[in-house]
C-alpha cells in the first residue's frame, strides 16, 4: 500500500518528515529476527523456484516435463540407466534412480516417468507459489470488498453477505473446494463468451480464493464496523465527507493493516489446499507440476524412493511454516488489534 | 429523538426539546451525564436522526434533506468533538486531516480548490489555533490533548462556518489546558463572528463562555435563559442543585437547596408529573402527576417548573 500522499506546506524542509505508521512497522518487523529468516527462506526459496528453467537445461540437461524411462545418467564417467531392477525381495518391475547428490545428474533421483525430481521440484514450486500468491491476493481483494461492504453499509446487506458467508463457512473448506474442482476439471469453466481450460492455472486459484474468502471477510468486517462507529468517521460526515471517501480515505487505511496481516497466512492456507487439490489431481493438470502432483507421484513409489514424496512434502512445510513465523511477525510489528491508541 | 433497545421498550434521549440558536450567541447545554444533551448536539447536525421533530437551519428545515442535499449546508455547521484523539483518524497526517474539508467541498468561487489555495488555507489555519506549521507534517498520536483539540478546531473551522457545536470539547482536557482551549474559542468567536452550541458538564466552563445556558434533565429542557440569569439566581430547583454541587473553594452557607438524593432515573420509563419529582427538594403534590411545561418567567427566561425558586412577579 502506498503512503497517503499530503497536501500541505510541505516545503518546510529543515524538520524531517516524521515517519508513517507503515514505515514504522517496516523498522520493528526488521527487528524481529525470526521473521527476518522466514522471509529470508521465502525469498530464497522463490528465487530458486523461479531458476527453474536455468538448473534443467544448464545444470541437469534435462526435460523435466517428458517421459524419460529408458534414459541414463553419467555418475563418476560411468553411465547409468534411470530406471533400475527393483531391489526388493523379488526383484519384480523397475525403480527410479534415488538420489545422486550430483547436480549434473538426478540430485534427489527420479521420479516413476524416469523425470528429474529436482527440477521438477523447481518447476513444481513455481506452480504451487503462484497459485498460493495469486489465490492469497484474490480472496483478501474479495474478503476486502465483502467485508467492508457488509460492515459498512449493514443493514440488510449486512445480513445477506453474512449468512451467504455462513453458508459457505459451513461446509468444510476442502470439501467445497473438492466438489468445486471436480466440475470445473471435467468441463472447464464457461462463463458466457469466456472459457476456460480444466487445465488453466486460473481455476485453482479461483477455486481456492472463493472458498477462503469468509475466513478473511469476517475479521476486516468485524473492524469496519468498529471503525463505522468511530469518532472520527462521525466527524468525517459532520465535516461533509461523502461515504465512498469515507471508505476510501478513513476506513480502508485502517482495514488495510488487518488484510496485511490476514496475507501470509491465506498464502500459507492456499498452498496446502492447492498441494490436497493437486494430489487429489483436481487442481494443476498433467504435464504440468506442483508439489501437490509430485506426493501423488511419489506415494506409488513411497516404500522403494520415498524421495519423491518427502522432497516436495518439505517444501510445502518449509513455505508454510516461514509463512506463519512472517505472519505473526507482521500482526507483532504492525500491532493490529490496537493500531488506534499508541500513547506513550 | 427516540431509541429502541430492544423487547418493545423505548428510550427517549430526548423529548419535547424546543430551542433556538440566535446568531452570534454561545449557547451553553448543561447537564448530568446522559441527558441528552450530546445528543441534542449531534440532533442539531443531523449526525443521528431524530425520530420527530424539526431541525431548521437558518431557515432550511434539514430533518429530511438528503444527506447529499444536506452536505453542501454542512459547511456553514460544524462540530468539535470531546474526545480529540478518537476524532482524528490515527493514519492520516494532520495536514491531511484539516485539508480533508477543503477538498470536499467546492471553493467558494465554484470548482476545486488548488493545491496552493489549500495549504495556504492550512497555513493560515494552523496560525489561527496557534500550532506550529510543522504541526501539518505529524501524525495525530504524536501531540498532546490540548494541541489535538486544537487540530480538531482548525479542521472544524478550515471553511469558515457559522455554527460550530462544541460537544463537551475540553471535558477530557487538564484543568490547566481547559481554560486555554475555552480560551482560544472565545477569541475565535470575537475575531470570527462565530455561534457556538457549547455542550458541557462542568458549570464552570459553561459560565465562562456561555451567553445564554440551557439546563437539560432527563432528556428535557427544564430553564433556559440568559447566562447570568440562570447561574446566578436559578429558578429551577435542578439547576440550583447542579450549582449547588460545584465544589467551591469558599463555603457557601445561605439559601441553598439541600444536595440531590439518589440517582437519575432511567430513561426507558421516565417518572409521571414532572421528571424531578423524585429527587426534587422542593416537590409538591402536584408536581407528580402534573408535568411542567417550558413557560416564560417575567424575567425572560424559560422554565419547566410549578414552583420556580424565582418570585414570580406579574407585570412591569
Amino acid at each position: 500500500m502506498t503512503a497517503q500522499t499530503v497536501t500541505g506546506a510541505s516545503s518546510s524542509s529543515s524538520a524531517p518528515r516524521p515517519a508513517g505508521p507503515w514505515r514504522r512497522a517496516g523498522r520493528r518487523l526488521a527487528r524481529d529476527r525470526a521473521a527476518m529468516v522466514a522471509l529470508a527462506v521465502l525469498l530464497a526459496v522463490t528465487a530458486a523456484c523461479l531458476m527453474a528453467p536455468f538448473y534443467a537445461r544448464d545444470v541437469a540437461h534435462t526435460d523435466p516435463f517428458t517421459s524419460n524411462v529408458a534414459g541414463a545418467v553419467m555418475i563418476d564417467g560411468r553411465s547409468v540407466d534411470i530406471m533400475q531392477p527393483n531391489d526388493n525381495p523379488l526383484h519384480l518391475g523397475l525403480s527410479p534412480i534415488g538420489p545422486t547428490w550430483r547436480a549434473s545428474a538426478d540430485l534427489l533421483g527420479a521420479d516413476s516417468q524416469g523425470r528429474d525430481l529436482a527440477a521438477r521440484l523447481l518447476y513444481g514450486g513455481r506452480t504451487s507459489l503462484l497459485i498460493s500468491f495469486c489465490a492469497a491476493a484474490l480472496c483478501i481483494v474479495l474478503a476486502a470488498v465483502v467485508g467492508i461492504v457488509a460492515g459498512y453499509v449493514g443493514g440488510i446487506v449486512d445480513a445477506v453477505l453474512s449468512r451467504i458467508m455462513d453458508i459457505m463457512w459451513a461446509v468444510p473448506v476442502y470439501l467445497f473446494a473438492i466438489s468445486l474442482s471436480i466440475v470445473t476439471v471435467s468441463q472447464g469453466l464457461k462463463l458466457g463468451p469466456i472459457t476456460i481450460g480444466s487445465d488453466n492455472l486460473l481455476i485453482p486459484i479461483c477455486i481456492i480464493a472463493l472458498v477462503y474468502v469468509p475466513y478473511a471477510a469476517r475479521p476486516v468486517r468485524g473492524r469496519v464496523m468498529s471503525l463505522r462507529r468511530a469518532e472520527f468517521v462521525t466527524a468525517a460526515r459532520a465535516l461533509g465527507v461523502p461515504g465512498y471517501r469515507i471508505v476510501l480515505r478513513d476506513i480502508l487505511p485502517n482495514v488495510t493493516g488487518t488484510l496485511v496481516v490476514l496475507a501470509p497466512l491465506m498464502m500459507a492456507l492456499a498452498m496446502m489446499a492447492e498441494s490436497a487439490l493437486s494430489f487429489l489431481s483436481i487442481g494443476v493438470q498433467a504435464p504440468g507440476a506442483s508439489w501437490g502432483t509430485i506426493i501423488q507421484d511419489g506415494e506409488g513409489l513411497i516404500y522403494t524412493r520415498p524421495m519423491v514424496a518427502i522432497a516436495p512434502g518439505l517444501a510445502i512445510v518449509i513455505v508454510v511454516l516461514a509463512l506463519n513465523v512472517l505472519g505473526d511477525g507482521m500482526r507483532d510489528a504492525l500491532d493490529v488489534r490496537d493500531s488506534g491508541r499508541e500513547r506513550g | 429523538m427516540t431509541y429502541r433497545v430492544g423487547r418493545g421498550q423505548v428510550l427517549r434521549a430526548l423529548d419535547g426539546v424546543s430551542l433556538a440558536v440566535r446568531p452570534g450567541e454561545v449557547l451553553g447545554l448543561v447537564g448530568e451525564s446522559g441527558c441528552g444533551k450530546s445528543t441534542l448536539g449531534r440532533c442539531l447536525l443531523r449526525l443521528v436522526q431524530p425520530s420527530g421533530g424539526r431541525v431548521v437551519f437558518d431557515g432550511t428545515d434539514i430533518t429530511m434533506l438528503p444527506e447529499r442535499r444536506l452536505r453542501p449546508l454542512r459547511q456553514d455547521m460544524q462540530m468539535v468533538f470531546q474526545d480529540s484523539y478518537a476524532a482524528l483518524n490515527p493514519r492520516r497526517r494532520v495536514g491531511d486531516l484539516v485539508a480533508e474539508p477543503l477538498r470536499v467541498h467546492p471553493a467558494p468561487s465554484g470548482g476545486r480548490r488548488s493545491r496552493g489555495e489549500i495549504a495556504a488555507r492550512l497555513a493560515e489555519l494552523m496560525d489561527l489555533v496557534g500550532l506550529p506549521q510543522t504541526a501539518l507534517e505529524r501524525y495525530p498520536h504524536e501531540f498532546s490533548g490540548g494541541q489535538r483539540q486544537r487540530i480538531n478546531i482548525a479542521r472544524a473551522l478550515a471553511l469558515s462556518p457559522r455554527l460550530v457545536v462544541a460537544d463537551e470539547p475540553v471535558a477530557a482536557l487538564d484543568v490547566s489546558i481547559q481554560a486555554q482551549i475555552v480560551n482560544l474559542f472565545m477569541d475565535l468567536r470575537d475575531r470570527l463572528g462565530l455561534t457556538y452550541v457549547f455542550v458541557a458538564h462542568d458549570l464552570a466552563v459553561v459560565r465562562q463562555i456561555s451567553t445564554r445556558v440551557a439546563v437539560m434533565y432527563l432528556g428535557a429542557i427544564v430553564e433556559l435563559g440568559e447566562a447570568d440569569a440562570v447561574l446566578h439566581h436559578p429558578a429551577h430547583p435542578y439547576t440550583a442543585a447542579l450549582i449547588a454541587a460545584v465544589p467551591e473553594p469558599v463555603v457557601r452557607t445561605q439559601g441553598l437547596p439541600p444536595p440531590l438524593r439518589g440517582d437519575v432515573p432511567s430513561p426507558i420509563a421516565p417518572p409521571p408529573g414532572c421528571r424531578f419529582h423524585t429527587r426534587c427538594p422542593v416537590v409538591r403534590e402536584r408536581c407528580r402527576v402534573d408535568p411542567p411545561l417550558l413557560r416564560a418567567l417575567p424575567d425572560g427566561r424559560d422554565v419547566a417548573c410549578h414552583y420556580p425558586l424565582v418570585e414570580e412577579r406579574a407585570g412591569p
